[in-house]
């Protein structure tokens, strides 16, 4: 019972390794019901007036910087966006006082997306805020996981049993690294599928199964492609001979997904390299309700972070999880849009 | 003269305790007696808790001077491994200027004789600003005193340069002491390659990294008959290479650090910048193995590797931090209290691989306890807990692995050299 006493300490999401099941089920829950709430005609919640969000981008990024702020927005937060191009950063201000700047204006949230591993657990040392990271390195994505296992559910109806295929540079992947975490955590299995060069030795312990033939996407429920990086084939690096040899051996094309199988693709996309066009517009491509589902999921991990209680400071105490659910986001009054 | 420090007077005094003097055979409760510098009596019936035990010898330092002095100085660093009962420590020469000419060695020793807490030597580098091409004037640079050479924190790329290297310093009498690491697989790496690296995206540094390099020097040792010390395993791979070396008698030491033999890669997860070194953490049979050749002598030596960094270079995100934690203050109580209380490692082993076997394998003078020899002695309170802090480091870094752990044994006293150079 000592957990129980355990200091509350402020929450954060920085990994998926972070997280339990009941965590993922919850922020996925909340997001159903505020896309149930937006699709009513309101499109701008109370539920964080008066908090502040403020995204610092050290990456080029469309979707997830618009959909943080968008999401930032629509819970009726103050938000504000910091990109590295035109800020101190190009007069060479560390993160450390980048962070510590950003801080002093005293932000409920600070959304971090860096270059480097371990940018955001250094952010979270360094502030009072809490920390979602939205990407650092090859590291994590967690926010972007969250969106991919919303818009399966979505689709398949389900995740606990879910097969899926994660096809192409895992090596490289913070998306692949955080994708195989969820999956695992809510009950789906899955299976990593690329050129021996680009699946590190060790991936398996994520509880994973491997495989270098694309053949083995044929028993998954949902195809995920990952990008293909033109630098993978810079001299020095060797990861592959050529493009056209990995398209030829790993690219989705129409041929290569069976009926009833769904295809992702985290953006953006190269087009006729690792997703044959015809599949990136067909039918079975969750692309843009991958999109969609990244604005709900990120207004449900800012509404969990700033209003849930910590994780992994304590062990769960058997009824104290009991559903603190999705509801008290929709309290209060609406905002007209 | 390989070791020198400040001048200053010889010290009389009376120890009491339980003497551990492994490599002597001695344990058992003694009262030393040390007159003008000298043990002059030893006598039975001490009392007191205290364990009084031969001086460490740590053969590799990062003094960071000249150059980044704001990281170290040789007062700092040597007050920091007096603290941690060292009676003797060898500096590496990657400084700004590299030690690879007699000039700049010896406005160090010059300033050694300034500074310098306890007795100090001061390795060289094996090629002109380790650069890998041109060897230094190594037989100059061992007149003037240089203890070793090394061009450590680089390994020796080129398999010629290092066989001349090696033919080369019979001139010299000293050994050359090796950082194994083929650049050509560990670079872009951070840590360990395995589960954790491929968790964590990290950039993998596998242990081949290492143990072909360590297979290739010891060839080269073997082939030319020269004496080589390797630095910092940390690759099982690594220790069978080794053990394989010593059994067709190929004339060869090697160190492992405490990092090394107490953590594994699984501290990475942290993605702390203080867990960050190179060679990185690695697994649990990579451990495994380093504590049995140092239980069994293979690796006959202890050496913390103290690799002081600014405060502001440790607090990035762990990717673009610079490898290397601080030591000297925390090698003895880590290993107590990590290998020897748990009954992992014995107390004599470590005491034997922290003293006596740096001493042999840099031709060094063993500390010993017993009449008529210079006093180099630490003195260690086996109760005592602490806690290791930032604010409790003579070193001026405090990059440590450890901030925030409570420990077990605590270095209450040094004496170097016949003077006392440390009290608690």
């Amino acid at each position: 019972m000592a957990e129980l006493l355990a200091p509350v300490v402020r929450r954060h999401l920085l990994s998926i390794g972070d997280l339990e099941r009941e965590d993922v089920e919850r922020i996925l829950d909340t997001a159903t019901s505020l896309a149930r709430s937006l699709g009513r005609e309101v499109k701008r919640l109370p539920t964080l007036r008066g908090r502040t969000v403020i995204n610092v981008f050290y990456e080029s990024s469309t979707r997830t910087l618009a959909s943080f702020e968008l999401a930032a927005k629509r819970l009726s937060a103050d938000t504000m966006s910091i990109r590295s191009d035109g800020s101190s950063v190009e007069k060479g201000e560390s993160l450390k006082d980048t962070a510590l700047t950003l801080a002093a204006y005293g932000p409920d949230v600070i959304v971090i997306r860096h270059p480097s591993i371990g940018a955001a657990q250094l952010v979270s040392r360094l502030t009072d805020a809490h920390v979602v990271n939205a990407g650092d390195g090859k590291h994590q994505h967690p926010t972007q996981a969250l969106l991919d296992l919303y818009a399966m559910r979505e689709a398949l109806g389900r995740l606990d049993g879910l097969h899926v295929a994660v096809v192409g540079d895992v090596q490289h992947s913070r998306v692949a690294r955080s994708l195989v975490q969820a999956l695992a955590l809510v009950g789906a299995r899955a299976t990593l599928v690329g050129p021996p060069t680009l699946l590190p030795p060790g991936i398996e312990a994520l509880g994973c199964a491997v495989s270098t033939d694309i053949g083995a996407i044929s028993d998954a429920d949902v195809v995920y492609a990952l990008r293909m990086q033109r630098e993978r084939m810079a001299p020095g690096e060797a990861f592959l001979p050529s493009l056209r040899e990995y398209t030829a051996l790993y690219g989705i094309t129409p041929e290569r997904v069976r009926a009833g199988q769904v295809v992702m693709h985290p953006g953006p996309m190269n087009r006729g390299v690792e997703i044959d066009p015809r599949v990136a517009d067909s039918a079975v491509a969750l692309v843009t309700d991958q999109v969609r589902a990244g604005l709900v999921v990120r207004m449900a991990v800012l509404y969990d972070v700033v209003a849930q209680r910590p994780v992994r400071e304590r062990e769960p105490v058997a009824g104290e999880r009991e559903r603190s659910d999705a509801s008290p986001v929709l309290t209060g009054t609406p905002d007209a849009a | 003269m390989i070791l020198v420090c400040r001048n200053g007077r010889a010290d009389t005094l009376t120890l009491e305790g339980r003497v551990v003097a492994p490599a002597q055979g001695i344990d058992e409760r003694l009262r030393v007696t040390v007159d003008d510098g000298v043990i002059v009596r030893l006598e039975p019936g001490g009392d007191g808790s205290l364990a009084i035990v031969p001086g460490f010898v740590d053969p590799h330092v990062h003094l960071r001077t000249p150059g980044r002095e704001d990281e170290e100085t040789l007062a700092t660093g040597t007050a920091a491994a007096a603290a941690g009962g060292y009676c003797a420590i060898l500096a590496m020469p990657n400084t700004d200027p590299v030690v690879d000419s007699a000039a700049v060695l010896g406005s160090l020793v010059e300033r050694a004789r300034e500074e310098a807490v306890v007795p100090t030597g001061f390795m060289a580098a094996i090629t002109q600003g380790q650069r890998g091409e041109g060897l230094s004037e190594m037989a100059e640079l061992a007149e003037a005193g240089a203890a070793a050479f090394t061009d450590d924190g680089r390994p020796v790329e080129s398999a010629a340069v290092l066989r001349q290297a090696l033919r080369y310093s019979e001139l010299t009498d000293r050994p050359l002491a090796l950082h194994c690491e083929e650049l050509a697989l560990s670079r872009g790496g951070h840590v360990h390659e395995g589960t954790v690296s491929a968790e964590l995206g990290l950039g993998a540094y596998p242990s081949l990294a290492e143990s072909v390099m360590v297979e290739r020097d010891l060839a080269l040792a073997a082939l030319e008959e020269r004496r080589v010390h390797l630095m910092h395993l940390s690759a099982r791979e690594s220790v069978t290479a080794l053990e394989r070396a010593l059994a067709s008698h190929v004339p060869a030491t090697a160190e492992v650090t405490p990092h090394h033999l107490v953590l594994t890669d699984d501290a990475v997860r942290t993605l702390d910048p203080n867990v960050k070194m190179n060679p990185p953490l690695r697994a649990a049979d990579d451990r495994e193995a380093l504590r049995d050749a140092l239980r069994r002598g293979a690796i006959s030596c202890i050496a913390t590797d103290h690799a002081p960094h600014a405060r502001h270079e440790k607090e990035v995100p762990f990717e673009e931090a610079p490898f290397g934690v601080t030591g000297l203050e925390t090698a003895f109580a880590s290993l107590y209290t990590r290998l020897v209380l748990p009954g992992v490692v014995s107390l004599e082993t470590i005491l034997e691989r922290l003293s006596a076997g740096p001493a042999r394998a840099f031709g060094l003078t063993e500390p010993r306890i017993e009449v008529g020899a210079r006093a180099n002695l630490a003195v260690l309170d086996l109760e005592a807990a602490w806690t290791v802090t930032e604010d409790g480091f003579r070193s001026r870094s405090v990059n440590s692995w450890l901030l925030g752990e409570t420990l077990r044994g605590r270095v209450v006293r040094t004496i170097a050299d016949g003077r006392e150079v440390f009290a608690a």
